[in-house]
């Protein structure tokens, strides 16, 4: 039998990934503009699906929930998602421990993502990876420029680390992460298009899953980030929360512009 | 009424959730005597294919699911299962379709796993397939693939190397993609096998 090629070489006829996030705290959805002066825009469940109906790939939670009632709420949003909505989906959002992990993944979630508890204990990684494959594994790493220097940073973007964002990626890939979530702290927020020069230099050098992060603004910046990075995924949040970019022409605009997405 | 086989190799919330949004009725197989109950089975699975196979068969069900003759359908590592042997940890398999699970060479340039939404081709004329365009996109995570044959090879998909994304034999069928995560496609590839003819 023969096949037409479908994709271009470089994805080897895999879609580019459109991915919303949705912040979530207690149970509601809500986005920061940089992280502060936080807007309630609706029920994650009903949001998560309206996506899924539009033709978002995959979805993103993270949540912020800082009461000591978070690992049940976060169980129950991630049962409901898993209940209603037929795209993959990643949890994140203070998960430290293997228990957590397993906890989510039997309630349905595909992935989730680890941040600071990995910069706190690298060896997390290497637990998850072999206790439930490198697939369920996400590293999500914020970066900020600091003089001439990539820093990964914690707490949203407020505190600082030595670890060198490339090293640390390089380290989480080969500890065993299945995928990198970037976010670029100085774009995120910007509406002024991903750090794509970064985001190319990274995704040059690791050989796993790329997910762009940090100043989508328009329909023309992902176009520019799948084109010009080359990352396998782009995440954004407010520019679909409030509608000001939907799912379906942008998906449009990325086919016209030659780039392989599911429509 | 579909019987899943539990064995311990991965989360099947997804899946149930799945079955329940579309009203397929279904049950848990954990013992021999479970099968008759049912007209139709999934063998569901993650993670490691060496260590997914060590599990079924601390399980005794083996045997039973050998001669099985009802339709079986394996999803991702329980697709794996069903092939002869698997390079993730040189496992020799359930064996009822001749063919292998390679791991994807980095060689090829492409990132591992593969992970995403990637276009699946079935043959023409196939059940399963029924009602799902020639070109739907289905969700992929995994690291291993089995080996595409003329002979077996219920559709197909290509990354870096043209591979297996679905495969038949008699009534044993496999999907290396969840459907359960795929969408409308999906969901019409899990209608179809529950209304396969037994």
């Amino acid at each position: 039998m023969e096949f037409e090629s479908d994709g271009d070489v470089m994805s080897g006829g895999l879609a580019k990934r459109i991915v919303p996030c949705l912040d979530v705290k207690d149970g509601r959805t809500v986005k920061g503009v940089n992280f502060v002066d936080l807007r309630d825009a609706g029920d994650p469940v009903e949001l998560a699906w309206q996506y899924s109906q539009q033709g978002a790939d995959e979805l993103v939670f993270l949540d912020i929930t800082a009461t000591h009632e978070r690992r049940k709420t976060m169980v129950e949003l991630v049962k409901s998602v898993a209940r209603n909505v037929n795209i993959p989906f990643t949890i994140g959002g203070g998960i430290n421990e293997i228990v957590d992990a397993e906890l989510l993944l039997n309630s349905g979630a595909d992935k989730i993502s680890i941040n600071s508890a990995a910069v706190r204990n690298p060896k997390l990684i290497d637990e998850l990876a072999k206790a439930f494959g490198v697939q369920f594994v996400v590293i999500a790493v914020d970066t900020r420029k600091v003089g001439d220097q990539n820093l990964v940073h914690l707490n949203g973007g407020r505190i600082a680390t030595e670890h060198e964002t490339f090293n640390w990626i390089k380290e989480a890939e080969s500890r065993g992460a299945g995928e990198i979530l970037l976010t670029s702290m100085d774009h995120d927020g910007t509406k002024a298009g991903f750090d794509c020069e970064f985001l190319k230099q990274i995704n040059d050098q690791i050989s796993i899953p790329l997910i762009a992060s940090g100043g989508a603004g328009n329909q023309q910046h992902f176009v520019d980030v799948f084109k010009d990075a080359g990352v396998d995924a782009a995440l954004a949040a407010s520019v679909f929360h409030y509608g000001e970019i939907l799912i379906p022409d942008l998906k449009q605009t990325l086919k016209q512009n030659n780039i392989e997405v599911r429509i | 009424m579909i019987g899943i086989i539990q064995y311990g190799a991965g989360n099947i919330f997804s899946l149930t959730a799945a079955l329940d949004r579309l009203g397929i009725e279904y049950g848990m197989i954990s013992q021999e005597s479970d099968f008759e109950q049912y007209d139709r089975y999934i063998i569901p699975g993650v993670g490691h294919a060496g260590a997914a196979m060590q599990k079924l068969e601390s399980t005794g069900l083996v045997p039973a699911i050998r001669q099985l003759k009802k339709p079986v359908l394996g999803i991702c590592v329980g697709m794996q299962l069903i092939t002869a042997f698997s390079e993730e940890g040189n496992a020799d398999l359930l064996q009822i379709i001749p063919i292998k699970t390679l791991r994807f060479r980095e060689e090829h340039g492409l990132k591992i796993p593969h992970t995403g939404w990637n276009q699946v081709h079935p043959q023409e004329n196939n059940n399963l397939f029924e009602n799902i365009g020639p070109q739907s996109y289905f969700y992929f995570v995994h690291s291993y693939f089995i080996e595409h044959d003329n002979l077996y090879t219920l559709a197909s998909t290509q990354y870096g190397v043209q591979f297996s994304a679905s495969i038949k034999k008699d009534n044993f069928y496999g999907v290396q993609f969840h459907p359960e995560k795929s969408g409308l496609a999906g969901e019409q590839l899990l209608k179809n096998f529950a209304h396969l003819n037994a």
